[in-house]
């Protein structure tokens, strides 16, 4: 399911609109692609600030939720959320990203980025999940991990490489949703999951369009930012493709934003039909399932090529 | 020894008579090449590490001889048909024509002083260290090598970090590196992370910062944010020696700083107490 009626229909209207200003050239690729929006739109979808966050999917969807605070070394860092709840009967373990509605709360919860302290109290989720058999669903929503002193000087690498090793044994289901920016090591310290599902208009990638623009062509121009996220091939349907997500959630016609419940009922129902495929597996399955996706991960791009020059070492 | 002159003259080639000179970035001063290659490419007057090609770190690191290279077949395609100002697979040519390589981590098996190991060396020179899928691979299947044959692995990291130009499967290596590990320490093998001059970004936050030991070169920059991004969005004054390997240690994220001098029998000494000698066959851990 690579686009969804709504993705076309909200394509149509956007078509629309670059026909009523006169743009053939837009009316021509429409034509022949009617389903495309612009990679950048999907980022400007991804980042839209009304746009359901974590705490709002755990209201929809989880039952007498038990927040999680602190990683018993340093802080409890509001970047990230974590929590016990009832997901339909089952208990299950709750770890994700919170950005932050108003300017306080956004402060409060540095946008989403967050420090090692943050990944260090998923890590404690995840272990207890794991030692006791819940199902651990994690909502991605980060622009990535905070740059800053503090963090440098508290291990932010190695707090995110401690998760990855880390994720990648537990011994039972592990779902991640990426339900809005997915962004490079701050995000895949919650997303190594047996199943990555993606909400159509989340993005996932390895950099910013705004870092990999400054990096590529030494500006940050609005055009050159749109080329570099067309570039990376970071939208729901690309990385389906690419193997890296597994299955693209639809959203309400026109974002997720505008009808918030309408969103949460479909990534409920995405969840409970991969938790009730994912729970007939054994615990080490699990693991070893896990560990086989990751490893298969660009594996297929990968040949067996001998370089002309290829030089002897040693 | 063979290998030591082929670099020297692909070297000379590039660099012509400047060539004979090399200017320190650490103390400014002008140095005889000669000299500074015979002292481990380390300044003689202010013991700033220089660089290394891998041919140079195989060198100085295992011995004479007992390599074994795995893997070197392994090459990249164009995932993302990614395009800046020119193809993905035009810059990875290029790079695979000037070091003869076809990415930028060669993995195999070796001795060092006596002790067997898994070893892996970066290639900073091949588009700055980056991972994509090859690296990814190549690592991977490197440590589940160790894992079955009971060996311990050693990694010499240097890189800028994950690689643009594969998207998000760039990123997914970090976690089927870290999955490898994760079976080498079920296997009870040790691993040996050294970070080089420069070890950051997703390499840092994968199997970098993973080793069961973690040793740095004297002056490494080691980081997960680039400096220039940290003060862009913080505004914050940076001390003195940020992401230095000295600042690591300081912050209790390294075992120890280890002068390139003393790594080799840094290497084997740890190696021997931590049994990588025995070379012990395991039950294999894999998928």
């Amino acid at each position: 399911m690579a686009t969804s009626p709504h993705t076309r229909v909200r394509a149509a209207k956007l078509a629309a609109g670059d026909r009523a200003a006169g743009n053939p050239a837009a009316e021509a690729k429409h034509a022949v692609a009617p389903a495309a929006i612009s990679a950048i739109e999907r980022v400007r979808l991804a980042r839209n600030p009304s746009r359901p966050q974590t705490l709002d999917y755990v209201e929809h969807l989880v039952r007498d939720f038990f927040e999680i605070h602190g990683d018993r070394r340093f802080a409890d860092d509001g970047a990230i959320v974590a929590g016990l709840g009832y997901f339909g009967r089952r208990a299950v373990a709750i770890v994700g990203h919170q950005r932050g509605r108003s300017t306080q709360e956004r402060i409060r919860r540095n946008f989403g980025k967050s420090h090692p302290e943050g990944y260090r109290k998923a890590a404690r989720v995840y272990d207890l999940a794991s030692r006791m058999g819940l199902p651990l669903i994690t909502f991605i929503d980060t622009q990535g991990a905070e740059p800053g002193l503090g963090a440098e000087e508290r291990g932010q690498a190695e707090a995110i490489a401690a998760n990855l090793e880390l994720m990648m044994r537990l011994e039972t289901p592990v779902i991640a949703c990426v339900i809005g920016e997915g962004g490079s090591g701050g995000a895949l310290a919650l997303g190594v999951a047996n199943v990555i599902l993606m909400q159509e208009n989340a993005c996932y990638s390895v950099i910013t369009p705004e870092g990999c623009a400054a990096i590529l062509w030494r500006e940050g121009g609005p055009e050159r930012v749109a080329d570099a996220a067309a570039a990376l091939k970071l939208s729901a349907p690309d990385l389906l493709r690419l193997k890296v997500a597994d299955e693209v959630v639809p959203e309400p016609p026109g974002g997720a934003h505008l009808d918030p419940p309408h969103a949460a009922r479909e990534l409920g129902r995405a969840l409970e039909r991969q938790l009730a495929r994912l729970e007939r597996l054994s615990p080490i399955r699990l693991r070893r399932a896990r560990e086989k996706k990751f490893a298969a991960m660009g594996a297929g791009f990968v040949s067996s090529r001998r370089v002309e020059n290829q030089r002897p070492l040693g | 020894m063979a290998e030591r002159e082929q670099g020297g003259r692909a070297a000379a080639a590039q660099g012509g008579a400047e060539d004979l000179w090399v200017k320190c970035p650490g103390c400014r001063e002008i140095a005889f090449r000669k000299e500074v290659e015979r002292n481990l490419n380390v300044c003689p007057k202010c013991g700033y590490h220089h660089r290394l090609t891998v041919e140079q770190r195989l060198t100085i690191t295992i011995d004479r001889g007992s390599w074994r290279e795995l893997f070197e077949d392994l090459a990249a395609g164009d995932p993302l048909e990614f395009h800046d100002s020119r193809p993905y697979p035009q810059r990875l040519e290029q790079a695979q024509r000037a070091s003869g390589r076809n990415d930028a981590v060669v993995t195999g098996v070796a001795r060092i002083e006596g002790h067997p190991a898994a070893l892996a060396v970066m290639d900073f020179a091949f588009m700055g260290g980056s991972m994509g899928t090859v690296v990814g691979e190549k690592i991977a299947r490197l440590v589940d090598h160790a894992a079955t044959q009971g060996l311990a692995a050693v990694v010499f990291c240097a890189s800028g970090g994950a690689r643009m130009q594969e998207g998000a499967l760039s990123l997914m290596q970090m976690a089927k590196v870290a999955g490898a590990l994760g079976r080498l320490r079920d296997a009870r093998r040790p691993y040996l992370a050294v970070l080089c001059d420069p070890t950051t970004g997703g390499v840092a936050a994968s199997f970098a910062m993973l080793g069961d030991l973690n040793l740095a070169e004297p002056g490494a920059l080691i980081g997960f944010a680039g400096r220039r991004v940290i003060e862009q969005t913080t505004n914050q004054v940076l001390p003195e020696g940020f992401q230095s390997a000295e600042f690591l240690l300081a912050h209790g994220m390294l075992d120890a700083i280890v002068p390139r001098a003393q790594m080799r029998a840094t290497l084997g000494r740890l190696l021997a107490m931590l049994g990588g000698a025995r070379g012990r066959r395991r039950k294999p851990a894999s998928a």
